[in-house]
């Protein structure tokens, strides 16, 4: 919400610089995005008055102009424009002068002649033709502007003269002097030769840009001058008789004056983020209020009044139906006849333009001023097309259709509400009127509609045609239903102010849902008990005074407990808490006390999911791995990617209906592909290496209330560095020996489809399956952009969770020395390591301690399908120093296990 | 004799001295103090004296071996000493070279703020709860009087799983204020992180997906004062002691009277910069005292409790706290961007 600080001035003096202005409205609730000096980027552009002109020496279309900028000396300036005359009062920037854009001007040379400056059009200055539409400018065909488009057959000879045809009744005509006229038009004397000599004529013309010496096309029929279009030629032709040019000034100025104040652009813009509980805020008089109780001023506002007296009686000319009543709380309308549709004034173009809406024409600057002013978003519509003269505001019919004002058909339903006459719809309520309706040159008679809709309706049904505009924008947040009626007023009265019509009396006014009036009681303990505050009851008093929450002044209240009356434009106040929250505003938000929490203390802390989440996390990074965060949405060729089957029944994600795109539209049942697809991204970006992980969720159908089972999932991911499958292998035991898990073991699994069917395992901790990691399957990492090796673990944190053990106690340490046996064993290729560890703990007798394995080879020596594996023993009794012979004969039973287990023997 | 020991004292003290090797001093311990070497060979002497002069000698005799091999002890310690130094010299390395690289995790940022708000809480006798992400509409939006038809509802705002607006993506932490209404005892003191969602297109600011962190406190004579009290001491917290806050009225459905807080910019300190587009502030959180009708749906009278919450986006946080000037860099997961933190 955009707020002209002079418009606000007429209801609130309001004294205070634009920042102090932003801090203090921010800081009672209406929060201020930026301010803005409309004639920021103009510096040093004044009005000048042109003493004299003349004609470029070297330059068959430039002016060189004297001007009077209010010093004592004039300043020369040339200019290609021209609409100029001697007299006129035009913007100059000045050597060393800024326009908008960025746009600096200086001092230069054109065409060897000295120029202190340029002389400004409207566009120059950020304005344009709706800004001042009596700068329009309609230019005169020039006779020695005139370029044929083809050189060989020219339309007017090069050698023309006065008084010698060009078609019909038009002759050229020598321009002897132009003197200025009423209403910006021109006197122009003519000369042309007939058979009996030269014939002079004084015409008056709206084209600006003839001087003496010109040839013009006159129209001795019509006796006027003509315009491009009356030579039926194009611009082309006369490329510098332009509709475009100086923006000649008709303002009470002078010489020297600054342009700012004259064109208006000395107003100052403070833009509101206005929150949605308070539609009121979205009008000038609604900040006022706020300004005014801000900064404790008062506030003026004034009850329109209108003098109506139009031809005919309002219940003849309009009869209003609102079947669906439920959607049009209030419905208000007013009718003006004979209006005549013309620009509007000046100071209503400037405000309109300083709060960011273009002006039109007289009638519907009204509707937009009344909407910014009231906050009421307001409708006319030509009367000759509402058939019947009936007006029925009801649910668009299935598929009917409606051109708006901005020339777009739309098919609507149901679901909209159309303004319609007996025979169709002529607008679509509180969001844009009908094109079949739209206020023309020619309107006569205007029906002003200013309405309450229902906010829902309006928001859905502008939401679902995909045009918000300003009106339903206001609409959808609720709209005080007895804002209609002075608003309609309001308009009326500006109908009459500018003369643009007569205001029928009457009013047609229906009301089908008016909330009844709200009275509070105001009981300051509790508002100070929620606060944390010490206000006194007499302050809150005048808080709500200042609100207009109290009528009728002070007398004999209670300070500690007394009534107020909530304003209709006040829906957000119905409870002590919303009644604690003005008060809390306007003693300032800042001069509540900051206090520390009493009461009872509560037992904080993580809870052992949380504190095994951490615990996981810091174990990741100590094992090299950096965290990282994905989406968790993916897309559903995500599965392809990571080559699950077609029917794989973890492909069955929740679905968003209305996805960003496709990408982004389920959530997953698996980490994997968000953690390759990170990997690939580092990949593709060049980075070495990448050791990475995350614990984040999955969403798996079918848990409570229709909601997922989100379980978390901690992913590592990583190339590089060295990563292969053992890394990666050694990074999971050393998570799971972290937290103790009991009876680790690892197996092959080939089926996993997206991991390389010969380099992946499952990790068990006792009968349960705690993940899977290995190497990423080839085909997949491909579909990731990667063409190496991938390795990536995907641990269940629930299973994790599960398998934790019970925390850590402390054993002895050994008092007797241990015995260390290596021995390498030779067996058939496809028995595991895994296998022959087992088989050595079932053959050790108690003395075995650890296991480890220092060597695998194969060799010609071996024979072909065997290896040689070689474990060291470590053996130790823990009350007695071993001998030699206990601890052989251990190994002789370790030997014997792996013979029979696995058929592998001494080397 | 006597002089015969003064001469062995001069003269072995001044081979000690000049000794250059372990081999030599070795030789020199024999030829002086050995079993054959010269002062054995005056001992020896000894019994050729009279019992008079025998103890005087004796003692002499003693005191000259005392001071050869206190010399000698002496001088081998130094040529050890020498020798150390020698070895060690030798042993010089290029302390510039680089050192053998440990790889080490990094925490990602995001989570490293977030681990910062927890502990704060956590400090002041709050539980960290976890919720679900796919969420009822139900605890989203109408428990937290955003009823039917509010605008966040929409589906140009919020993701939808069916077209009955029943199952969505939580758009907020704040339904973790229902559930812990509903499951808690009171009074109650939560913080709630997540991942919350909201249909924008990714850019600079702004992701479809992002983290906040909710936190409530629900107790009798709970006041707004509380809550500056506890939000000014996580901004000074967060951001470094004497951080200056502001308070600004706010709207939230779910809370009333509700606050937005505002940091002092920590470039310009509060006169107007770049960096907090010249407002001299920086949005820091919402906040609030919960609104009655939210107490009221869970069964809670408030009249009898009152409690406060917030919410307060992570990445923003995060970004702010580590300089971090485009959102995207959070969820790209580039290592090079990783190793920073």
């Amino acid at each position: 919400m955009n707020l002209s600080r002079k418009w606000l001035n007429e209801f609130v003096q309001i004294d205070v610089g634009d920042k102090e202005f932003a801090e203090a409205m921010t800081l009672s609730g209406s929060k201020v995005e930026g301010v803005s000096d409309l004639g920021e980027e103009i510096k040093n552009v004044v009005v000048g008055r042109i003493l004299s002109m003349e004609r470029h020496p070297d330059s068959d279309h430039m002016w060189v102009c004297q001007l009077d900028v209010g010093r004592e000396e004039p300043v020369q300036i040339v200019t290609g424009a021209w609409n100029i005359h001697e007299g006129d009062l035009v913007p100059v920037a000045k050597d060393n002068s800024w326009l908008p854009g960025g746009v600096h001007i200086t001092r230069g040379n054109l065409r060897g002649v000295k120029s202190k400056g340029m002389l400004c059009s409207l566009p120059e200055l950020g304005l344009d033709e709706r800004d001042f539409p009596y700068a329009a400018i309609t230019p005169a065909a020039i006779l020695g502007d005139y370029h044929p488009i083809d050189p060989a057959k020219p339309s007017i000879p090069a050698d023309i003269q006065p008084g010698h045809k060009i078609f019909g009744p038009v002759v050229a005509a020598k321009v002897e002097e132009v003197t200025a006229a009423e209403n910006g038009k021109w006197r122009c004397t003519l000369t042309y030769g007939e058979q009996d000599g030269p014939t002079a004529v004084i015409v008056k013309t709206v084209c600006p840009n003839l001087h003496a010496g010109d040839l013009a096309a006159y129209n001795t029929k019509t006796g006027t001058i003509c315009t491009l279009d009356d030579l039926h030629a194009e611009q082309r032709e006369f490329p510098n008789c332009r509709p475009s040019g100086i923006f000649v000034l008709r303002e009470d100025c002078k010489p020297g004056d600054d342009i700012k104040p004259v064109t208006g652009l000395d107003d100052h813009v403070v833009e509101f983020e206005i929150t949605p509980n308070r539609p009121d805020c979205l009008s000038v008089i609604g900040l006022a209020r706020e300004a005014a109780a801000t900064f404790d001023k008062p506030l003026t506002l004034h009850t329109p009044e209108v003098r109506g007296g139009g031809a005919g009686a309002l219940a003849e000319l309009l009869d209003v139906e609102t079947p669906d009543a439920d959607l049009v709380p209030r419905y208000t309308a007013r009718m003006v006849r004979n209006v005549k549709i013309a620009p509007s004034p000046k100071w209503m173009r400037e405000r309109l333009r300083a709060m960011g809406v273009r002006p039109i024409n007289n009638i519907v600057d009204i509707t937009n001023y009344v909407m910014l002013e009231y906050g009421q978003p307001m409708h006319a519509f030509d009367y000759r097309y509402v058939n019947g003269g009936k007006i029925i505001v009801r649910r668009a019919a299935e598929g009917e259709k409606l051109t708006t004002l901005d020339g777009k058909e739309h098919i609507l339903n149901a679901n909209h509400l159309v303004i319609a006459d007996e025979g169709r719809a002529v607008g679509l309520a509180g969001i844009m009127g009908g094109l079949n309706s739209e206020i023309a040159d020619d309107t006569a008679d205007v029906v002003f509609e200013s309405a309450c809709f229902d906010g829902t309706c309006i928001r859905k049904g502008a939401l679902a045609l995909g045009m918000r505009t300003e009106a339903s924008a206001k609409f959808e947040k609720g709209l005080d239903p007895m804002n209609t009626l002075p608003a309609v007023n309001r308009a009326c009265e500006l109908v009459e102010l500018l003369g643009a019509g007569e205001v029928v009396d009457g009013v047609i006014d229906i009301l089908n849902n008016v909330p009844q009036p709200v009275e509070l009681t105001v009981e300051p303990d509790k508002i100070n008990a929620l606060l944390g505050t010490d206000i006194d009851g007499a302050e809150m008093f005048r808080i709500f005074e200042k609100l207009n929450f109290v009528s009728g002044g002070a007398q004999a209240v209670d300070p500690n407990r007394f009534t107020v009356h909530v304003p209709s434009y006040r829906g957000d106040v119905r409870r002590m808490a919303d009644l604690a929250e003005e008060v809390a505003r306007f003693h300032g938000y800042n001069n509540i006390p900051a206090t520390l929490m009493r009461g009872q203390t509560t037992q904080g802390g993580y809870s052992p999911a949380q504190k095994l989440e951490n615990r996981l996390g810091a174990l990741c990074r100590t094992c090299g791995y950096s965290e990282i965060i994905t989406y968790s949405f993916i897309s559903p060729s995500a599965y392809d990617k990571i080559l699950w089957g077609r029917d794989d029944f973890h492909r069955k994600s929740f679905k968003i209906l209305n996805p960003l795109g496709e990408d982004t539209s389920i959530m997953r049942t698996t980490t994997l592909p968000s953690m390759l697809e990170v990997l690939g991204r580092n990949w593709n970006n060049r980075n070495k290496a990448a050791w990475l992980y995350e614990l984040g969720r999955i969403y798996m159908p079918g848990g409570e209330d229709g909601l997922a089972m989100e379980a978390q999932i901690l992913t590592l991911g990583a190339y590089g560095n060295g990563m292969d499958f053992f890394t990666m292998k050694g990074a999971v035991e050393a998570l799971l020996a972290d937290i103790q898990a009991p009876e680790v073991r690892f197996e092959a699994c080939a089926e996993d489809p997206s991991y390389h069917p010969g380099r992946c395992a499952y990790v068990y901790s006792g009968s349960d399956i705690v993940g899977v990691f290995g190497q990423v399957h080839p085909r997949a990492a491909q579909n990731f952009g990667v063409d190496g090796e991938l390795y990536c673990a995907e641990l269940s944190f629930d299973e994790l969770l599960l398998a934790q053990g019970p925390g850590r106690c402390y054993t002895p340490l050994p008092k007797y020395p241990p015995i260390t046996r290596d021995i390498a064993v030779v067996c058939g290729e496809a028995v595991t390591v895994g296998a022959l560890e087992r088989a050595i703990r079932r053959g050790a007798k108690g003395l075995l301690r650890e296991v480890s394995l220092f060597d695998v080879y194969r060799g010609k020596n071996l024979g072909e399908g065997k290896k040689s594996v070689a474990f060291s023993l470590v053996l130790r009794a823990d009350d007695r120093s071993l001998t030699g012979e206990e601890a052989d004969e251990d190994v002789r039973s370790i030997l014997e296990a792996l013979k029979q287990d696995c058929g592998a023997v001494l080397r | 004799m006597k002089e015969q020991l003064a001469k062995i004292r001069a003269e072995a003290l001044s081979a000690f001295g000049n000794v250059r090797d372990a081999a030599a001093l070795d030789e020199l311990r024999v030829k002086y103090l050995g079993k054959k070497g010269e002062l054995t060979a005056v001992l020896k002497q000894m019994g050729k004296l009279s019992a008079e002069e025998r103890p005087a000698m004796g003692q002499l005799a003693n005191e000259v071996r005392a001071a050869l091999e206190s010399a000698l002890d002496a001088a081998s310690e130094k040529m050890e000493a020498a020798a150390l130094e020698l070895k060690l010299r030798s042993e010089t390395v290029d302390v510039t070279i680089p050192g053998k690289r440990v790889q080490v995790g990094r925490r990602h940022p995001m989570n490293t703020a977030l681990d910062e708000i927890k502990e704060i809480f956590i400090g002041m006798g709050f539980t960290v709860l976890d919720g679900p992400e796919i969420e009822l509409a139900r605890l989203n939006f109408d428990r937290l009087n955003a009823e039917e038809g509010h605008p966040s509802r929409d589906w140009s705002d919020t993701f939808y799983f069916d077209t009955d607006e029943r199952v969505m993506l939580r758009s907020q932490t704040s339904p973790m204020q229902v559930r812990a209404m509903d499951s808690m005892k009171l009074p109650i003191r939560i913080v709630a992180p997540g991942r919350v969602y909201r249909k924008d297109e990714a850019d600079a600011t702004h992701s479809p997906m992002f983290h906040q962190v909710e936190g409530m406190v629900i107790d009798k004579n709970v006041t707004m004062a509380d809550l500056k009290g506890t939000l000014n001491s996580l901004a000074e917290r967060l951001f470094g002691e004497g951080t200056v806050t502001r308070f600004r009225p706010h709207h939230f459905p779910f809370t009333e009277p509700s606050c937005e807080v505002d940091v002092q910019c920590h470039k310009c300190g509060g006169a107007g910069c770049p960096t907090c587009k010249g407002e001299g502030w920086i949005e820091l959180l919402g906040a609030g005292m919960i609104h009655p009708h939210v107490l009221e749906m869970a069964g809670i009278d408030p009249g009898e409790w009152s409690g406060w919450a917030f919410g307060m986006g992570l990445e923003r946080t995060a970004m702010r706290r580590f300089k971090i000037d485009d959102l995207r860099l959070i969820f790209e997961n580039d290592v090079r961007f990783l190793e920073q933190f």
